[in-house]
């Protein structure tokens, strides 16, 4: 990696440049299903800056001191979908604990942060740019807050959208896409900022 | 009757029950990789492969998964596919791996896989589940490819790296970029909605 790029600057860029979910097009499937209410949104953008912050490092320690000395980088897929589904777990178990109505409100969706790209793309991207420990966990904690920052714009435009007049082949996935175009847009105002990689 | 069944099977996924536009299932890459004919047809190949073998695997082994761990089991087995499709792409085509960079081990996060071994080949007999995944990945394929060859020949000018269209065409590089990916796929979803709702209202 190189040196111009400190870790704050990685912090920044990953939350608006580089945007995880508007440039990069990860977790798009609860993006669009949860994104229809602002307090569920909530409570999912911050159980995914939850995961996302504390499963990056992890698969970075778990990646550099037990995939690179045992020569098995090729099951890194394997590995990293492991270590996300047991801290899944964990925070469902935290949530159903401590908040049952928003337990209640995700329902399905927390299992399906598992197989939230988002968060497996973040680790993955990680080892692409061979980012150090604690550039990882900022970058992880930076693309959570990135990608909560997207869904909690587009639940207030939804919830606005509600009385409004739509195209009835527009409804529903439709006009979310669309207004995620121009969110995305909207993104690209900063990419004169900083630059990711 | 069994000869019925396995052509609704394989004709659903690829109408009105297709995993775009229909149940909005793997978005992610439908975006992601839609900017170029070439990578769009590898990452479709690769999606085909492990949604195909999966279900089958998966309906292999569906009555000796305890349904506790089944998602487990589930997201080891896309795993496997995906490291072989990985490990092949970086064998024998290094240019196209290093492009497609995370998205090629993105396709175990692909909701359409976990999707059909969930909705499908818990329930069926693995050649009919063989078929589904098949097909569903088959949709998914021709959606993509719609979607890339308006991305790139509207972006570029060109299609499949050729340059199509003459000096005068002016590069709408929006296109290429992400909010196009939005942009067209939105488009899609629109027209096809459109024309279904009006021959079922017909």
């Amino acid at each position: 990696m190189n040196g111009s790029i400190t870790p704050l600057a990685i912090f920044f860029a990953s939350i608006f440049t580089g945007n995880i979910l508007l440039t990069n097009y990860l977790g798009m499937c609860s993006f669009l299903s949860v994104s229809k209410e602002l307090k569920t949104s909530t409570g999912l953008g911050v159980a995914v800056i939850f995961v996302m912050a504390t499963t990056t490092p992890l698969n970075w320690l778990v990646y550099q001191h037990l995939l690179i000395p045992f020569g098995l980088e090729y099951l890194r897929f394997i590995v990293f979908i492991i270590v996300i589904a047991a801290f899944v777990q964990l925070t469902e178990m935290t949530i159903e604990r401590y908040s049952e109505p928003l337990y209640q409100s995700l329902g399905i969706f927390l299992p399906l942060i598992t197989v939230n790209c988002a968060i497996l793309g973040v680790s993955l991207f990680m080892v692409i740019r061979e980012y150090s420990f604690f550039t990882s966990f900022l970058f992880g904690l930076g693309s959570g807050i990135g990608w909560f920052i997207a869904i909690i714009a587009m639940a207030g435009i939804r919830q606005k959208l509600r009385t409004a007049k739509i195209p009835p082949g527009l409804e529903g996935p439709g006009i979310t896409l669309i207004i995620a175009g121009f969110m995305a847009m909207a993104f690209m105002g900063f990419s004169g900022m900083i630059a990711l990689s | 009757m069994a000869k019925s069944k396995l052509r609704k099977t394989f004709l659903e996924p690829l109408g009105k029950n297709n995993p775009v536009f229909v149940q909005i299932l793997g978005i992610c890459s439908t975006l992601a990789v839609t900017n170029k004919l070439q990578n769009t047809m590898v990452m479709v190949l690769g999606v085909m492969f492990t949604t195909a073998l999966s279900s089958w695997t998966i309906s292999l082994l569906r009555n000796h998964i305890p349904s506790r761990i089944r998602m487990m089991v589930e997201t080891m087995v896309i795993a496997t596919f995906v490291i072989i499709v990985d490990i092949v792409l970086k064998a024998f085509y290094p240019e196209m791996w290093k492009q497609l960079g995370p998205y090629v081990g993105l396709i175990i996060t692909n909701c359409i896989i976990m999707g059909r071994i969930e909705a499908f080949a818990l329930q069926n007999k693995p050649f009919l589940s063989l078929v589904d995944g098949l097909a569903s990945g088959l949709g998914y394929a021709y959606v993509l490819l719609a979607i890339a060859f308006f991305r790139e020949l509207l972006g570029t000018g060109s299609l499949w790296g050729y340059q199509i269209l003459g000096s005068w065409w002016t590069n709408w590089s929006i296109m290429i970029m992400p909010p196009g990916g939005f942009f067209v796929l939105a488009i899609f979803i629109w027209v096809i909605r459109e024309t279904i709702m009006k021959e079922e209202k017909a």
